[in-house]
């Protein structure tokens, strides 16, 4: 069984403009010691999907409908007294920016301590010896001295290690990390990617990385779901998603980024049009005002996320053959692809 | 080779529409009742290259660099502590501010936050007008209609010209940036991040516009970005600045597939690219610690305190940025063998 699951989650918000449909129809799976990447552009719903796990969007204005099971009990339904016991220490998380995530009044380790000490009956002493031993393992120099540091002191991939060692501190099943790396330099990018995979290698965490960047998902990720306009369109394997991606919005992105590691092109080839907005979702499929191959019934109906071959799920209604056929010629077109 | 920095910039037109030498500028902390300098920034410390006419340069580094420091002397948004800016064949750097007015009609800049860099409460046809009003360039309805001409020349509809900034998305609002940039038919422009805020599939739109337009106007591009990806993209060649110093300049493709100086390698392995089979993972450089601050940059090679070829010269004479191979020179005392560069990178093919 699924270390978490979840099934048909639906996350909307009441506004003046209208209800804004965030996440539609989502279900999803995460075994224990893997990396599940959710890919998506800004309101593709990734966000809302990895903030419903630990009750972040119980607002008065929010209504969450179907189910996330962990560890036997359904984490929507479940109240929000019940939740803290499992957020942190079950399933931490950690945002794209460290510095609002973190008190400024406060120094780091009495955060980390009572973060501890929140969850577990233990004494002062014990948790500050914890905290320094967590604070170690995430690579920070000193970590005696940086105890008493406060978050302005420190660099922005300093203050997401330390955020990474109150997620630890805990030793959660599960780690879900949202854009993580997004503000940060592309050297210390690398440090702080480095440091989640050596811990899930170490602890058996599974983590759910959420980001907009196809070349960290293809360094970590062990499964991706392609998300869009609040559902998931593509999942699959890393290794399959990256060589035969069936959906064309997953070409379309692929087809976007200039690649390194191939020769470069005279011209890039982007998606036409932008996202949808949340609150009138096109009909039909809601990709298909920006796909350029929407057979007819992309109009009217929209398609099931169903199997493609075994694990490889796509939501279209090209029909396998035909989609295999476009990737090829894609391929064939833009070498990057290959 | 257009590098050579110890060339003493000439007033005759050459091949170059800018020449930047030695070009400095520091940012004094000021502290206590009478303000005394206590401290430096040294944001940009030093460094010459030249822009040649319709090329596009671009400048690659990560934050506290000095980049986008560069570019505002580069535009005089700034006056420089020290040192050159070559417009033309004159130099700009200690021109008042009423004399670069008309300079404006050449030079114009694009900024990364398209929310930040329009007035909210202006419509975006007097935004896009702007410069032609305050150039005393075109009225009335001249002037609307040359707006509305850049407006449809970058992908917005010429109807929306009474429209407010708020009322469009992030690409759309950078199209809006774009056309106030071209309205003049600028001979250079400086583009700092200009795709960072965006998302994947309308980055790439922008990026292409940005090409468009360079082809069609003859524009010179200085292109300043920290995705090193897009950076390849978009210019022939590049210069990789660390804390505000050049460090390498090269021809886009050899810089990228050569790398001679240990940062631009450490770089160029730290971007995690899309890779379709597992065996096309390869082991990283990681490089250790953070950028150190730029109040006190480390002495002699600004890289040494991160560098893992690091010997004792490193760290008590300064490295001059000399050739290293065919159209490229580095600032270093041991650059990289052809065989670190394999262990470092995935090669592009050329």
């Amino acid at each position: 069984m699924a270390l978490l699951e979840i099934d048909d989650l639906h996350v909307s918000f009441k506004t003046v403009d209208g209800i804004v449909r965030a996440v539609d129809g989502v279900s999803l799976s995460l075994d224990g010691g893997r990396t599940l990447g959710i890919v998506g552009e800004s309101g593709s719903g990734k966000s809302v999907t990895a903030q419903t796990i630990i009750g972040l969007t119980r607002f008065p204005n929010a209504t969450i409908t179907g189910q996330i099971r962990f560890d036997g009990r359904d984490l929507v339904s479940m109240p929000t007294d019940d939740l803290r016991g499992i957020r942190g220490a079950r399933i931490a998380m950690i945002f794209q920016d460290p510095l609002s995530s973190l008190h400024p009044f406060y120094r780091v380790g009495s955060q980390i301590v009572e973060a501890i000490r929140t969850h577990e009956d233990v004494s002062r002493g014990t948790a500050r010896r914890r905290t320094i031993e967590a604070l170690r393992s995430v690579g920070i120099p000193s970590p005696e001295e940086r105890f008493s540091s406060f978050p302005h002191e420190m660099s922005g991939g300093m203050r997401q290690r330390v955020m990474i060692a109150m997620a630890l501190a805990l030793r959660p099943d599960i780690l879900i990390a949202d854009e993580p790396t997004t503000a940060l330099d592309v050297t210390v990018q690398a440090q702080v990617l480095e440091l989640i995979q050596a811990l899930r290698d170490d602890f058996g965490t599974a983590v759910i990385l959420i980001t907009h960047d196809l070349g960290v998902v293809s360094q970590m990720a062990d499964d991706v779901a392609v998300m869009y306009a609040g559902r998931v369109l593509e999942y699959a394997p890393r290794e399959e998603l990256f060589a035969a991606p069936e959906h064309p919005y997953t070409w379309g992105l692929l087809q976007s980024i200039p690649r390194l590691d191939a020769p470069r092109t005279e011209r890039l080839s982007p998606i036409a049009g932008s996202p949808p907005s949340l609150i009138r979702v096109p009909q039909g499929c809601t990709f298909h005002p920006r796909c350029p191959y929407a057979p007819p019934p992309a109009f009217e109906v929209e398609p099931e996320l169903k199997e493609s071959s075994p694990g490889h799920l796509v939501r279209c209604h090209l029909p396998v053959e035909e989609r295999k056929r476009l990737w090829q010629s894609l391929q064939h077109e833009h070498p990057a692809l290959r | 080779m257009a590098v050579a920095a110890a060339r003493a910039p000439s007033a005759e037109v050459t091949d170059n529409l800018l020449a930047v030498r030695d070009l400095v500028k520091h940012f004094p902390i000021r502290k206590g009742l009478l303000q005394r300098e206590v401290a430096r920034v040294h944001a940009v410390d030093g460094i010459s290259f030249d822009v040649r006419r319709g090329e596009t340069f671009g400048l690659v580094g990560e934050s506290g660099c000095g980049k986008s420091t560069t570019a505002r002397l580069l535009t005089r948004l700034l006056a420089p502590t020290s040192g050159s800016v070559v417009y033309d064949g004159e130099d700009i750097s200690s021109w008042p501010e009423r004399r670069l007015r008309p300079l404006r009609r050449d030079v114009q800049m694009i900024f990364q936050d398209p929310y930040a860099s329009l007035n909210p409460r202006r419509s975006i046809g007097t935004i896009i007008g702007e410069p032609l009003r305050l150039l005393g360039v075109a009225d009335g309805r001249e002037r609307r209609t040359r707006v509305r001409e850049v407006m449809e020349r970058v992908g917005l509809n010429p109807e929306h010209f009474n429209r407010y900034p708020h009322e469009f998305s992030g690409g759309q609002r950078q199209r809006i940036g774009i056309a106030r940039a071209i309205v003049l038919r600028p001979k250079l422009i400086v583009a700092d991040e200009p795709v960072s805020a965006l998302d994947v599939s309308i980055q790439a739109q922008v990026l292409n516009l940005l090409q468009e337009l360079r082809d069609e106007m003859g524009l010179t591009l200085v292109f300043i970005a920290h995705d090193l990806s897009v950076v390849r993209h978009m210019c022939d060649r590049i210069a990789v600045m660390y804390l505000g110093k050049i460090v390498e300049l090269a021809a886009s493709d050899r810089l990228y597939t050569h790398p001679r100086h240990p940062y631009t390698g450490a770089l160029l392995s730290a971007v995690p690219t899309v890779h379709a089979h597992p065996g096309g993972r390869r082991r990283r450089v990681v490089l250790e610690g953070d950028v150190p601050s730029p109040v006190a940059p480390p002495p002699a090679c600004r890289f040494h305190t991160r560098c893992w070829k690091c010997q004792k010269v490193c760290t008590e004479v300064e490295p001059p940025l000399e050739p290293k191979g065919p159209n490229d020179v580095a600032a270093c005392h041991f650059p990289l063998s052809e065989g670190e560069v394999d262990a470092l990178i995935d090669r592009p093919a050329e």
